[in-house]
């Protein structure tokens, strides 16, 4: 385990370290960043306009062409490229991944920190809210609260947020349970630390590499849930995520006349949710040695 | 014992009235009026009174409410905007349709997924482990709506072996009784696909944990006793390891089965399977808001059975737990 001496930023740099020590976590690693390039740099990656409308020489719409040079992975029903879709999907996937990810580890983490070390009625009062959160199905609580508010990105990170902290939560608590008994906190208390500064500078630098890998998790699920909304058809409509993509395929009914129009977006979450499940994965290895091959 | 049962059960309901409290005030009290669907505001003011009245909104919120909680005792969730019929009436068939899908195919993931990950983590190391690891991951990374268009494209519109979605074929009659209509072979030709689909998505995450968890096991000094006894290899993994890395799994199996359940949205989207989740979709799109909130309730009910079912078992399957 980590020493608290190290600082944050230290044990998050090693932790990129021992992940690249896996051939796994190292090549979801690379994949990861490609894909944080592509959400970068889309507008100059992609050739055309996610919604521009593709004529041929003759005017005429270029409607469910299938891949050739010009468009590599076809077009759509109104004649739009699905290759400069799908790159630009990619933004909405990562932001909304993203976000999501830091506001349930924003959460979760303190309250299981919270509910970990004082114990008593506090732990018992937030845990069995925890439970309480248990009982909510995730999807449709999410799209109840869209049909109500509005298809917003906001309102999908939202909704995700106060819902998903539940996981990182319990995992944090019992964490915690084992940390505070051990001597440097007891130390620590001695010598007259508050109950705050032991829970932030003693006991969560030693929590941060369970945390990451509630991080990876967390993002995995995120981006799949996102898809998911995309595909019911509650996606912001101005947004062009991958699960917007599918879900206008399969409205048009044209899904299964134009395979290039469900293959590439679904294969594109896939990559990326996979690289990140493997950077978890390797890095929940490295913490916790009886995993690796014996 | 009993008391620890009462106590859960108690708890049960709890989580079912905080899940309907929510659910009462998030769809008065967030922006966007749900009556404006039925009460539309070209009407005149008078009958929009008569339309409010006869929906109870004239009456103060706290009102509302404690009638709201008293219908939903009753499983009187009112009528539907769009079709005019009783909801509890449209639901309860969906209901049956969902858990018909869903049950069996969590059943055959659960014991399909831990017979799977043991067999991985006896071939620790080798070529077989690292490949089943990166498809499983893989397949379990892919959006299962997405695998089920592609299932559809492949067997049902290439192949023809399979039909496009729905549960029974249109036209197809069994009489009065429902028991006909399950067992029909209609019925079983339209089941297979998507049961087929989601059994194979849910392998993948007791596997995995399957194959963490004999490995965890593995390091233990019971199997170094077993090995100095001379057991055999395969003795040692199939009836030591394996017990003891099953409890980890179990305690997966109520988190699991509230995504199975909620994730039913999806897969039943893409099968028109009618069930609850896909009722849910249909609603929202119509703005038919007493329906959605029925199918959100009762998608929660279910959920949270499901996790006081796996409590339940978990209990039978680990004798050191004592219930207080």
């Amino acid at each position: 385990m980590f020493t608290n001496d190290g600082g944050m930023v230290t044990v998050f740099l090693n932790s990129l370290k021992m992940v690249s020590g896996s051939k796994l976590g190292l090549a979801g690693l690379v994949v990861f960043i490609v894909c944080l390039g592509v959400a970068v740099f889309a507008p100059v990656l992609a050739p055309y306009q996610p919604l521009e409308k593709n004529y041929d020489a003759a005017g005429k719409l270029m409607k469910l062409h299938p891949p050739s040079v010009q468009h590599p992975l076809g077009t759509t029903l109104l004649g739009r490229d699905v290759f400069s879709q799908v790159i630009w999907g990619a933004r909405p996937a990562l932001i909304i991944g993203l976000s999501t990810a830091a506001g349930v580890i924003l959460i979760g983490v303190n309250i299981g920190l919270i509910s970990g070390y004082y114990g008593g009625w506090i732990d018992n009062l937030l845990m069995r809210i925890t439970d309480i959160f248990m009982g909510v199905p995730f999807l449709p609580f999410i799209i109840v609260m869209l049909s109500l508010t509005g298809r917003s990105m906001v309102t999908v990170i939202f909704a995700m947020v106060i819902i998903m902290w539940r996981s990182t939560a319990r995992v944090i608590r019992s964490q915690v349970l084992t940390l505070r008994e051990r001597p440097f906190v007891d130390a620590a208390r001695i010598s007259g630390a508050s109950g705050l500064k032991i829970i932030y500078v003693e006991i969560a630098p030693n929590i941060l590499p369970i945390a990451l890998v509630n991080v990876a998790f967390a993002l995995a699920w995120a981006i799949i849930t996102e898809a998911s909304i995309g595909f019911l058809g509650f996606s912001d409509p101005d947004v062009m995520s991958w699960g917007t993509i599918i879900y206008r395929s399969f409205a048009s009914q044209m899904s299964y006349k134009a395979w290039w129009w469900v293959v590439p977006p679904g294969a594109a979450i896939m990559v990326l949710v996979t690289a990140v499940y493997f950077i978890g994965r390797a890095y929940e290895e490295m913490i916790n040695p009886r995993l690796q091959k014996i | 014992m009993l008391k620890y049962l009462v106590n859960r059960i108690l708890f049960m309901v709890l989580t079912i009235y905080v899940l309907a409290t929510l659910m009462f005030f998030m769809f008065r009290l967030l922006p966007g009026d749900p009556t404006m669907t039925v009460i539309s505001s070209a009407m005149s003011p008078k009958a929009q009174e008569a339309m409010k009245r006869q929906y109870g909104l004239d009456k103060p919120l706290y009102r509302q409410y404690t009638a709201y909680l008293n219908n939903i005792v009753h499983l009187d969730f009112g009528y539907s905007f769009q079709h005019s019929r009783r909801v509890s009436q449209m639901i309860a068939g969906r209901m049956l349709n969902t858990l018909l899908l869903i049950l069996p195919s969590m059943i055959a993931a659960y014991a399909l997924g831990v017979i799977m990950g043991a067999f991985i983590a006896y071939k620790r190391g080798g070529r077989t482990e690292i490949s089943s690891v990166i498809l499983a991951t893989a397949f379990q990374s892919a959006p299962v709506f997405w695998i089920g268009m592609l299932c559809i494209f492949i067997f049902s519109v290439h192949l023809d072996i399979f039909p496009l979605g729905h549960i029974l074929s249109p036209g197809m009659h069994y009489g009065k009784s429902a028991l006909a209509k399950y067992l029909s072979l209609d019925f079983f030709h339209h089941f297979a696909l998507p049961f087929t689909v989601i059994t194979a998505y849910n392998i993948c995450f007791p596997m995995l944990l399957m194959r963490s968890s004999m490995l965890e096991t593995f390091g233990e000094d019971f199997i170094e006793l077993c090995k100095m006894k001379g057991m055999g290899e395969k003795r040692i993994i199939y009836k030591h390891a394996m017990r003891n890395s099953f409890l980890p799994i179990a305690t997966t199996l109520p988190l699991i089965l509230g995504w199975a359940v909620a994730g039913s949205v999806v897969i039943e989207t893409v099968f028109s399977w009618p069930g609850l989740g896909l009722l849910m979709v249909e609603a929202v799109q119509c703005s038919d808001y007493p329906v959605v909130q029925a199918c959100f309730l009762m998608i929660a009910v279910l959920t949270i059975v499901g996790n006081f079912v796996a409590d339940l078992l978990y209990g039978i399957l680990d004798p050191r737990i004592v219930y207080k």
